[in-house]
């Protein structure tokens, strides 16, 4: 016989309460990567607008940087930890994948018994954390959702590739969702596409490894991987296809190019940056994250750290209306228009 | 109607002079794109994208790295556009 089972409600809108991020105390500039590749200060701000990156010493591990970022944004949130219902981080350089680095930094902030995982969209993640976080809060799945994008890219970096030894950073952001009285996250536009897996990709698999005898044997000769990436298909695909994206995520939530306060692309190139402002036909008067400037290129963590900036800065303030998108490895994009707490 | 060959060397001079800021007079078959007018390779895309728009013309990527001078992009386009 069937019984009713009693359904569970969540909040009738959702919204982020708060952000915080973490940038690693070691500041790279351009001039000292030139004594690994061969290239020029100027060459590389016209190439990518990068004049800095962050990169992490051993203690600024992907647990610490999250543990750190996290403080920051559920004190802006203004809740306590256990209130947290759930804690999804976002990383493509965590090298311990089990367990989930999620549930240590969900015990870290006192979070437990929180459900904790973590999820692997790049340069997506926090479009795709958001997404899972929005539903969760107006299903009743978790009151609030800490989600958080983290990557120690330097890891992942060949410091003597030229097109790509200047572009990867290392960081933290974090961000606290919760239930809201009015529509704070407007509809999340995702999706993949699987066919260009291979133009931003790492160089081999992990078990490249393994031993010759199995599991546990003396490791193959291999080369550590890096991440490589074919520019300029990257490029065309970040811009063209990306501002149709941007523009699906602006109609979704019926809101025009005119009406936005902010614009906070994911941090992958200052090029890719100012096409995708022109052929979004943006505002001029938008302000427009820039944060690759002095963190590089982020990943997962490059949009909450961008937008801890313009808050900190005044360029954005509490309550604007901003255009998010994130673009990436996958080849995998997330774009939604939130206000901002 | 298929853009002559005149067209196509003037429409690319104001692309590569709006993408860019190369005066378009310095837009000549010979040149090259990286060398002589300064145009790199993401520009360079942006350069391709907005040729396709302009001559109804689709441009690979893989193409994209056979069109070293102005000359090869007009001949690429004068034999594939539709």
């Amino acid at each position: 016989m069937t019984h009713a089972i009693t359904p569970r409600r969540g909040a009738e809108h959702s919204r982020i309460l708060g952000v915080g991020g973490y940038r690693p105390h070691r500041v790279v500039p351009n001039e000292e990567l030139l004594q690994y590749i061969d290239s020029s200060d100027e060459w590389i701000r016209t190439r990518s607008g990068i004049a800095t990156r962050h990169w992490a010493g051993p203690e600024e591990t992907v647990t610490e940087m999250s543990v750190a970022a996290a403080g920051k944004a559920i004190a802006q949130a203004g809740i306590r930890p256990e209130q947290i219902g759930c804690v999804v981080v976002s990383t493509v350089s965590h090298f311990k994948q089990t367990p989930a680095v999620a549930t240590e930094i969900a015990d870290r902030i006192g979070a437990s018994p929180a459900a904790a995982f973590d999820i692997s969209a790049a340069c997506a993640g926090f479009g795709y954390a958001l997404n899972l976080a929005d539903g969760m809060v107006r299903n009743g799945s978790a009151e609030h959702v800490l989600i958080i994008g983290v990557e120690r890219l330097s890891d992942l970096t060949d410091i003597h590739d030229r097109s790509t030894a200047f572009l990867f950073g290392d960081g933290a952001g974090a961000a606290v969702i919760g239930p809201s009285d009015t529509p704070g996250i407007g509809p999340v536009v995702w999706g993949s596409d699987g066919a260009q897996a291979g133009v931003i990709t790492q160089t081999q698999a992990w078990d490249a490894f393994k031993g010759e005898a199995g599991v546990g044997g003396p490791s193959k000769e291999a080369t550590y991987p890096a991440l490589t990436m074919e520019g300029q298909t990257v490029f065309r695909w970040a811009v063209w296809e990306m501002a149709k994206v941007a523009q699906q995520a602006l109609d979704a939530a019926g809101i025009t190019a005119d009406q936005l306060d902010v614009f906070v692309p994911h941090q992958a190139n200052m090029r890719i940056t100012d096409a995708m402002i022109k052929a979004l036909k943006l505002p001029a008067g938008v302000p427009v994250a820039r944060d690759i400037a002095e963190t590089g290129n982020t990943s997962a963590a490059s949009i909450p750290l961008a937008i801890e900036r313009m808050l900190a800065s005044g360029e954005a303030k509490s309550g604007d209306t901003a255009l998010l998108i994130g673009f990436g490895a996958g080849l995998v994009y997330a774009a939604a228009v939130v206000v901002l707490p | 109607m298929a853009a002559t060959k005149e067209e196509i060397v003037s429409g690319l001079a104001e692309i590569v002079n709006e993408v860019a800021g190369v005066p378009t007079e310095d837009v000549q078959l010979d040149k090259s794109f990286i060398d002589d007018l300064d145009v790199d390779s993401l520009s360079m895309v942006e350069v391709v994208v907005a040729a396709e728009e302009r001559f109804d013309v689709k441009i690979p990527d893989d193409d994209v790295k056979n069109l070293k001078t102005v000359g090869d992009a007009v001949e690429y386009i004068l034999s594939h556009q539709g």
